[in-house]
């Protein structure tokens, strides 16, 4: 094993935490917001009384959950044009991620909101509420406290998924390393360098998830 | 003054409701007078929960009819929501698990129903709030949170929540029977006085002496029916069918 090149080390560190910052972090917190919308959606669908959308809820999540994210991400990228329809590759792997999130965060938010006591809805409708203003009101605060340790693994999981964004040809963090590495010839060093910048930001992340519980932990009885 | 004398509030008639197999309701009839405070008793799996929870539309019935001052609904054909809504805005309820919003301090439970649903003015209806609170002595727990209360003075906040909806008619669903019993004088002793203002209270119940002191009567539900009611000392004291009389033996002697 040879010396370590501290030069290189140094000078990749610039360029890799600029692809976190302009390409891995907006990525994921992009798709992370777009994908809990689409995931209230389909939770509130599977939970619907109607048939048919929980059972177009239910099959959009299999299929998510059944596929591979980079088979995902393929079909949209380099899929799409065969049929006509040519996207960038920020909204490719915007739109893959999203749909990907949601697939997953769908069921969190379902198993959430079954986790609300049925007595809770009572008393909302037994103050007059609709169903609707209900699971606003009542109902998705108390699912939103359950549901922040598993969506911040979602989301976590979802930083480092975004490295695949790379072979859509998105600019981030993994990207910045792979052409540092071919350039340089130093595999070994700059890739351990772009995991320790995943690391960092993932740490980062499970002290903001801790930092929520805890304000959402204000009126649960310890 | 007798019931006889005052207008009737709520009137239900041939109330029945099965879940599966089981007969829950079999064509109940009851009647509750403006002003009165009727305890109903009956052994556990009588219906007498159901029965109460057919009255504000949380249960559905399968025929018969409710009706609460001038909302009729009638469960012979599924009711509209609208209809079990006009019913549901006529009463309140005080579960017997509490029920209050984890999420919400106490004074946000109470205001929660006039401000959201019934969108009365929030300052008015946040100075009511609080002056009702005042009056069950919890004035210094508005600003805190349900589980940092005891039992007896969540129950009292769900009490609260229920009067500042300005119902017609109070539903009590044994409201002291999660409770330890040193804190349940303090819940009785507040609808007692709530009985004394003249609130119009149907109180599922297995406090006898509560029904014995307070209610101004006593219905006894057996088998998802009204089997008797009458003025307390009547139906606890010389009941007419003997299922009364064992029920309320084995309430007074459980040993």
């Amino acid at each position: 094993m040879g010396s370590v090149d501290w030069g290189l080390a140094l000078d990749s560190i610039g360029p890799l935490v600029g692809g976190a910052i302009t390409g891995t972090i907006p990525l994921a917190a992009v798709s992370f917001v777009a994908g809990l919308v689409i995931a209230v959606a389909v939770a509130l669908a599977r939970l619907s009384d109607n048939r048919l959308l929980s059972g177009l809820a239910r099959a959009y999540v299999s299929v998510i959950r059944g596929t591979p994210l980079l088979v995902q991400l393929f079909v949209i990228f380099y899929g799409l044009p065969s049929v006509g329809l040519t996207i960038d590759p920020w909204p490719s792997a915007i739109i893959a991620f999203s749909l990907n999130v949601g697939g997953y965060a769908a069921e969190i938010v379902r198993a959430a909101i079954l986790s609300v006591p049925k007595g809770q809805w009572e008393a909302a409708y037994m103050i007059g509420m609709d169903r609707r203003t209900a699971l606003r009101r009542i109902v998705l605060p108390q699912a939103a406290r359950v549901s922040v340790p598993p969506l911040s693994n979602t989301f976590i999981s979802l930083v480092k998924d975004t490295s695949l964004a790379s072979v859509v040809l998105v600019t981030e963090l993994f990207r910045e390393a792979q052409q540092i590495a071919a350039f340089s010839q130093e595999f070994m060093l700059v890739y351990i360098e772009a995991a320790a910048v995943y690391w960092v930001i993932c740490l980062a992340l499970s002290a903001v998830q801790g930092r929520l519980e805890t304000r959402l932990d204000r009126y649960v009885a310890r | 003054m007798s019931p006889a004398d005052r207008t009737p509030l709520l009137t239900v008639r041939g109330l029945s409701k099965s879940f599966g197999d089981t007969r829950v309701l079999a064509d109940a009839d009851l009647d509750v007078a403006r002003g009165e405070v009727l305890a109903v008793i009956g052994a556990s799996g009588s219906g007498k929960t159901t029965l109460l929870r057919c009255l504000n539309g949380l249960e559905v019935a399968d025929a018969g009819t409710v009706a609460v001052d001038d909302a009729r609904v009638d469960f012979t054909t599924r009711p509209a929501p609208k209809a079990l809504h006009a019913l549901r805005d006529r009463s309140a309820m005080v579960f017997q698990q509490f029920q209050l919003f984890p999420h919400k301090t106490v004074l946000e439970n109470v205001a929660e129903g006039p401000v959201v649903v019934q969108r009365r003015d929030k300052d008015e209806v946040r100075a009511e709030a609080r002056a009702l609170l005042e009056r069950v002595g919890l004035a210094d727990k508005a600003d805190a949170y349900p589980h940092q209360l005891s039992g007896g003075q969540q129950q009292r906040v769900g009490i609260v929540r229920a009067l500042a909806l300005r119902p017609e008619l109070l539903l009590f669903d044994e409201p002291t029977s999660a409770l330890d019993p040193e804190l349940v004088g303090e819940v009785l002793l507040l609808m007692r006085d709530l009985a004394r203002e003249g609130w119009t209270m149907v109180v599922v119940t297995h406090e006898l002496q509560f029904a014995r002191e307070v209610a101004s009567r006593v219905a006894f539900v057996d088998g998802g029916r009204v089997l008797e009611s009458g003025p307390p000392a009547q139906v606890l004291g010389s009941p007419e069918h003997e299922r009364t009389r064992q029920f309320i033996r084995r309430l007074s002697h459980p040993l």
